[in-house]
């Protein structure tokens, strides 16, 4: 489980973009242009109001996961009949997924990633930052294509690439958005 | 399955069945081109044994994951009705899927769990099944109503024709041999998934 909960160290939430960005919703406009269907999670802060778009939009099924490699199947699955999906996860998610992206080489399914970066850029939290500072290097090491993007104005073009890539060359992809997008968190405030 | 009284109520009261049998026994009730993911192993090997349709999908590795592709297949193609064969020990790799297909309710799913106790592909070493973890009643309590015990050949295949004509989700335990499969599915990714989306209407 990623930890995109309350911190019982000081009672904050962990990073979610403040209300006056606008990429969350113009990734959400992305989703529907790519007809995505199914909407596959394990849900983080950075993430949040993504997945309240998606939930309240009736041609969008979201699957909240117990385990994100539960994901990596789920979207086989919805490839093979026909729905495109993505998956929504913090980094240390990503983790859990290492294994199971054999799925998608093998058989060559699409396999869209958007992952919330913790442990990069300002992390609080120690165990956060083993699998924030690996995330890259083992998605690459299990043939996944990854870009990045640490300024708002990044995340929408870089996941649209990425979802493309995915569904275009059949593999899995990645975007990353850095803690700096979701602000690093700030203590005392 | 509401009426599970006739059903045995734990592992322990089921018969143990032959394994390719049971396998045959739900290949021979499917017309009407129903989808079937094969977990790794045996499962699958059975499932290509009991002859090939273009609806199966033979999984090669990712161990545990037959349930969550079969909730993607079904959630994407709702009017088919869509069947996981999972092995105990991959089940037993992830339990939270259970409560992932209980949170979604696909009506057109249908996971059979063939539980021998052990992980047969690798020696037969004990799983945690064969020392009493009983996957049905996790099902249950994973908030999956409608899992049952099949008490034998018969009681199986009248839980699989509830399961092709009720709405679902529905959980089939079954005790089952370590019998050798007869035969082995060929390991062609590329072939078994597009085969299987060929088969399910999405490639021409």
């Amino acid at each position: 489980m990623s930890d995109g909960r309350a911190d019982p160290q000081d009672g904050q939430m962990d990073a979610a973009p403040a209300a006056s960005a606008e990429w969350p919703d113009q990734l959400f406009a992305l989703l529907k242009s790519h007809d995505i269907r199914q909407v596959a999670l394990v849900p983080d802060a950075g993430h949040s109001r993504l997945i309240r778009r998606c939930e309240a939009d009736q041609a969008m099924r979201v699957i909240s996961l117990t385990t994100e490699e539960e994901g990596i199947a789920l979207l086989t699955g919805a490839w093979m009949g026909g729905q495109k999906g993505v998956l929504l996860m913090q980094s240390s998610g990503v983790g859990n997924c290492i294994n199971m992206l054999s799925l998608a080489i093998i058989h060559r399914t699409p396999m869209p990633m958007l992952v919330t970066m913790r442990g990069d850029f300002g992390e609080f939290n120690p165990a956060q930052v083993p699998m924030g500072n690996a995330t890259q290097t083992v998605l690459e090491a299990m043939g996944t294509l990854v870009k990045r993007a640490d300024r708002p104005e990044d995340v929408v073009p870089t996941a649209d690439a990425t979802i493309r890539l995915a569904f275009n060359t059949f593999r899995p992809t990645a975007t990353l958005i850095g803690q700096r997008v979701l602000g690093a968190k700030t203590f005392g405030k | 399955m509401s009426a599970i009284q006739n059903q045995p109520v734990s592992r322990d009261q089921a018969k143990v069945m032959r394994r390719a049998d049971l396998t045959r026994r739900l290949v021979a009730r499917l017309k009407h081109e129903e989808a079937v993911i094969g977990g790794i192993g045996f499962s699958n090997f059975d499932l290509f044994g009991a002859g090939h349709r273009a609806q199966n999908f033979y999984m090669l590795g990712s161990m545990g994951l037959a349930v969550p592709i079969a909730l993607g297949v079904a959630l994407a193609q709702k009017q088919r009705r869509v069947f996981a064969l999972e092995g105990d020990g991959s089940l037993l790799m992830q339990l939270g899927a259970l409560g992932t297909v209980a949170t979604q309710r696909p009506t057109n799913l249908c996971i059979v769990v063939l539980d021998n106790g052990a992980y047969q592909i690798t020696g037969g070493q004990m799983a945690a099944s064969g020392a009493g973890t009983d996957l049905i009643a996790i099902a249950r309590a994973s908030g999956l109503a409608q899992s049952a015990w099949a008490a034998d050949e018969t009681a199986f295949e009248e839980m699989v024709d509830r399961a092709l004509t009720e709405d679902g989700p529905f959980v089939i335990g079954c005790r089952i041999d370590n019998a050798r499969p007869e035969k082995q599915t060929p390991r062609d990714p590329s072939r078994i998934r597009d085969d299987f989306m060929r088969g399910l209407g999405v490639k021409k």
